[in-house]
């Protein structure tokens, strides 16, 4: 069977790519809807934050020999300090003024940290091989599919979808909830607020630092692999609507699979569609497709 | 003097600026033939490689093995496409053919889609016309899609360096075609060996490159007694250049450096004895063969 002069089973595995790539868009989008739903901040360094939890896995592989499995926990945790201690350090002195500030801070915070890597490990980066349980790969009759990829899919969504139960269905995601829709009242109620903020921040960062690892052997592991991503990423949580929870997960897989079509129709367009997306719902919907206008 | 560039469309703008103030411009990083053919100047030294040369010995080099159909994976913008244009030029005119062509934008990080359509081409070759990070994740993706299976690789543009990231394991078999090697020549072993001492990593053609042609300018310099532009370039036109980069190459009219152009194939990882033994050569191109000819050249100082 042919479908726009392409065979199904051809549709079928572009699909399916569109899916992994969707993936990554879906777990970053998260961590950042998560960030600017709570703390107002637009996180630039999300990207960075990526690449830390990639490079951090490199480290640790390198250097004291720890496995991917080991990473996979360890490397979240190691970068969300990192973002705790950014977040106690610098990004609360500037939760009064505006988005702007918060902006800059995390944007430059991107430049340091991809300018201090790269001098020591260079811009062609380093190579990391996925764990030998998955390094095989599945003839699924309509391609052959490596196992990693599939493992790529499996996991994130995992982790997707449970970060959208603990905010949308449990106690402590009341508080989050609430936090965001009045701060000085939860606390009126005797949640420490502050201590919310932080552990929420390195939540989300935590997240990027997850995707960071799963993208460790699939893409080379140099610094500028946050860079290449976040912008597209960020077109996503604005068409997904910002702070938006399941907003941000279906927007992401959803737009995997468009960019994935048009890798096949019309390569060149492929890092400019989800862009031309964006311009279009925001036209129509300005709070983007799963947003609610405050 | 004016030394660098590795953007092909910052190296014709600063080309050109060089030309209108009269100064000299080497250039060792960017790709484009641009710089000596439709857009040569007097002043324009063209010293390491170009796309015509990388397209001669990649290109050549999988016809002569009898592979003959090819698919593309093209970086989006300039450089690609003359890289294209060229390799395709050189396909067609040995009877090969080439069976289809993606256009991927610069520094994407997913390959896997472009390289399935390259498979169900059924295409023999699979050339990269992209160059760095882009050639890296083309590479490792091809690896672990089963690409490499069915379809041989033939970078375009890779440097040692490339190699080096990509890991022996997923490069083994590529073929690539460079300017020069740092296992090559007592010379070229010496200067690498400094280069190490340093940099702790080997050099690439293009930093060998930079060496000698900056070596080359001041000898020039030292020679000539001055440094005029136009003495300068007429010393440098007439010394042949013997060093630890090349034998025998000399710069031309054009500005072209013609010096012998090598195809290499990445080595296996159990014929790799130490590390940065990574190439084991498969032909040599001499540069009158490598670079333009001169009745194909559009450039005017070069057929007057």
């Amino acid at each position: 069977m042919e479908i726009f002069g392409l065979s199904s089973s051809a549709l079928l595995s572009q699909l399916l790519l569109g899916l992994v790539n969707g993936s990554f868009y879906a777990i970053l989008s998260l961590g950042l809807a998560v960030i600017f739903g709570l703390l107002n901040v637009i996180n630039f360094s999300h990207g960075a934050m990526f690449m830390l939890g990639a490079i951090v896995t490199w480290m640790a592989g390198q250097y004291f020999g720890i496995n991917y499995w080991v990473m996979l926990l360890l490397s979240p945790i190691v970068v969300g300090l990192v973002g705790i201690v950014i977040e106690r350090l610098l990004l609360r002195h500037l939760y009064q003024l505006d988005h702007l500030y918060g902006l800059l801070l995390t944007f430059g915070l991107t430049l340091f940290i991809e300018g201090v890597l790269r001098s020591i490990y260079g811009a062609s980066g380093l190579a990391y091989s996925a764990p030998e349980l998955l390094s095989g790969s599945t003839d699924l009759g309509f391609m052959v599919l490596p196992n990693y990829r599939a493992w790529v899919v499996f996991s994130s969504l995992t982790v997707c979808f449970a970060t959208w139960y603990v905010i949308e269905k449990t106690s402590i995601g009341a508080y989050l909830r609430a936090g965001t829709e009045n701060p000085k009242l939860v606390q009126a109620f005797g949640v420490n607020f502050p201590l919310m903020t932080t552990l929420t921040y390195g939540f989300g960062v935590a997240l990027a630092a997850f995707s960071g690892v799963l993208a460790a052997p699939i893409i080379q592991v140099s610094p500028l692999m946050g860079s290449n991503l976040i912008i597209v990423v960020f077109a996503v949580v604005v068409i997904g609507g910002m702070g938006s929870i399941m907003g941000s997960i279906i927007t992401g897989l959803g737009l995997g699979l468009i960019e994935g079509l048009t890798k096949v129709f019309y390569p060149q367009a492929s890092s400019t569609v989800v862009f031309a997306i964006m311009v279009i719902v925001l036209l129509f919907r300005p709070a983007g497709l799963f947003g609610r206008e405050k | 003097m004016i030394f660098g560039g590795t953007n092909s469309g910052t190296a014709l703008a600063t080309a050109k600026v060089a030309a209108e103030k009269k100064r000299i411009y080497i250039n060792n990083g960017a790709g484009t033939s641009a710089l000596t053919n439709e857009q040569c100047s007097p002043y324009t030294i063209h010293y390491t490689y170009d796309t015509i040369a990388l397209a001669n010995g990649s290109a050549k080099g999988m016809m002569d093995k009898g592979l003959k159909t090819w698919y593309f994976l093209t970086a989006d913008y300039a450089f690609g496409y003359a890289l294209e244009k060229d390799a395709t030029n050189v396909i067609n005119a040995s009877g090969g053919k080439v069976l289809g062509t993606s256009k991927h934008p610069l520094n994407a990080s997913d390959f896997s889609s472009y390289l399935l359509q390259a498979q169900n081409s059924k295409a023999q070759v699979l050339g990269l016309a992209n160059a760095g990070g882009d050639t890296i994740n083309s590479v490792k993706a091809a690896n672990e899609f089963g690409i490499t299976k069915t379809m041989k690789i033939a970078g375009l543009l890779v440097f040692i360096t490339d190699v080096h990231a990509i890991g022996i394991k997923n490069a083994q078999g590529l073929l690539a075609t460079e300017a020069w090697y740092w296992d090559q020549s007592d010379q070229s072993r010496k200067f690498a060996g400094r280069f190490m001492e340093k940099m702790k990593r080997m050099p690439s053609m293009v930093q060998a490159g930079n060496y000698s042609s900056t070596m080359t300018y001041l000898n020039a310099v030292k020679a000539a007694g001055t440094d005029d532009s136009d003495k300068v370039m007429a010393q440098m036109r007439k010394t042949k250049i013997n060093d630890m980069f090349t034998k025998n190459g000399y710069i031309r009219k054009d500005g072209t450096m013609v010096h012998d152009m090598y195809l290499f194939e990445v080595k296996t990882p159990s014929e790799v004895k130490s590390p940065w033994d990574y190439y084991k050569l498969v032909s040599t191109l001499s540069g009158e063969k490598a670079f333009t000819i001169p009745p194909d050249s559009k450039c005017a100082l070069l057929n007057k």
